[in-house]
């Protein structure tokens, strides 16, 4: 079952929330270079998921087991809001959370690759929703990680820069990333889906 | 630079740019100390005798204000979730942030306390003492605050909960340190509740950050 690819496995994982079943005998088991779309509809427990599988959710039973024992030195976790604050520039709020997850990189080529260039030194209160969440974004063109976990990364994020976080995520699987989002949206052929509903979990393709 | 040169010149940008933040505690510890000799009496008599416990009481309440919102604004706008998935160990982020909220909002109630010390009527010659003690004191009000802060951030109106849990805890720091003003304007010895002082901040310092991480992992749901 555990062979060199494989990045995540889950077994029988079990979650309740409020004395209700968010999802019960969860097992999958996900590989390098795949893309996991997650799905189900609002409160459904999406986000509750991937807070599990970052640490960030403690209370669940079942088994949760990343590859390697420092996996969070390869993980880039984008939560459900941006993680930006409005008194820092873009330039500012990148440098804070590329020290924090030792990532490297040139962030004005990362903020230049969002569409942010000439905005770097603006005060993100002075931004838009789109252009935060662009903030947070711009990482993922920053130095290479294994793992991305990335929670509603569309949220706000106008047509071309869709078709652009659809390339930048199927370039990185290519590569040997492994993905996991929740959103509505398709990133494209070869997505593998697991759909949470009503207490149940299925991977549908 | 080393994530925790980074987050200190973060936490420094941030409390700098929100000049609110930083300026209503020192303007609480001045205004609840003016108060007192219009309320109670301009006697120097009475002011020197309740003047070591206004300075301090008042520098506590000021310190307690500004934690509310310590770890509120990141909590909320998603930082606190960047900070615990991050490989990084939380207590060193949590470090810089309480030696920045320390420095910009403990440090100026330290240096206007000679003043206001003055204004009480307090001898020339306890003045030093006065800031000793905030020097010790403040900064250990700053972290036991701060884990209260953290256990509360998830909460909506943590505000009277983070009073409730913190202000017992309070309590030695503000025995201590009121108490060497009025052992020093008695002409007593001062040194060794000044030691005393300095343990607790020891103490704090050195077990507070982690205690402060802790209380964050759990109010995110650990």
């Amino acid at each position: 079952m555990s062979d060199a690819d494989t990045r995540l496995t889950l077994e029988q994982l079990h979650c309740e929330r409020d004395d209700r079943v968010l999802f019960r005998g969860l097992s999958l088991t996900a590989r390098a270079g795949e893309i996991w779309q997650i799905t189900g509809a609002n409160g459904a427990g999406k986000t509750t998921l991937l807070r599990i599988l970052v640490g960030l959710h403690g209370f669940y039973d079942g088994g949760r087991h990343w590859w390697q024992p420092d996996w969070q030195r390869e993980l880039l976790y984008l939560g459900h809001q941006p993680g930006v604050r409005e008194e820092l520039s873009p330039l500012e709020n990148l440098d804070y959370a590329c020290a924090l997850n030792a990532q490297g990189g040139d962030a004005m080529a990362g903020l230049k690759a969002v569409g942010l260039q000439g905005f770097e030194d603006v005060p993100a209160a002075h931004l838009s929703a789109g252009q935060k969440r662009r903030i947070a974004l711009a990482r993922l063109w920053l130095a290479p990680k294994a793992v991305w976990v990335l929670d509603e990364p569309y949220t706000a994020i106008d047509q071309d820069g869709v078709a652009q976080l659809d390339a930048r995520i199927q370039q990185a699987a290519e590569a040997g990333t492994l993905v996991i989002y929740t959103s509505h949206h398709q990133v494209g052929e070869g997505v593998r889906r697991l759909h949470l509903a009503k207490g149940r979990a299925e991977v549908l393709s | 630079m080393s994530a925790f040169g980074a987050a200190l010149k973060r936490e420094l940008l941030v409390l700098w740019r929100s000049p609110a933040e930083m300026i209503n505690p020192l303007f609480f510890f001045v205004m609840v100390i003016s108060l007192f000799p219009l309320a109670i009496s301009p006697k120097p008599e009475v002011l020197a005798v309740i003047a070591p416990g206004v300075l301090w009481v008042a520098a506590l309440l000021a310190v307690m204000l500004s934690l509310d919102g310590l770890f509120r604004r990141d909590q909320e706008s998603g930082v606190l979730e960047l900070l615990l998935t991050a490989p990084v160990m939380a207590v060193v982020p949590v470090t810089a942030k309480l030696l920045a909220h320390w420095l910009l909002t403990g440090l100026p109630l330290v240096l206007v306390s000679p003043v206001l010390a003055h204004m009480l009527q307090l001898p020339n010659a306890v003045l030093g003492t006065v800031m000793l003690s905030l020097l010790l004191g403040t900064p250990a009000l700053t972290i036991i605050g701060a884990i209260g802060a953290a256990l509360t951030v998830g909460l909506n109106r943590g505000g009277i909960l983070l009073a409730v849990l913190v202000l017992p805890l309070y309590i030695p720091v503000l025995i201590f340190g009121a108490g060497v003003i009025r052992a020093a304007a008695e002409g007593g010895a001062v040194n060794g509740i000044l030691a005393i002082l300095g343990a607790l901040l020891a103490l704090t310092a050195s077990l507070g950050p982690l205690a402060v991480s802790a209380g964050l992992k759990i109010s995110s749901g650990n």
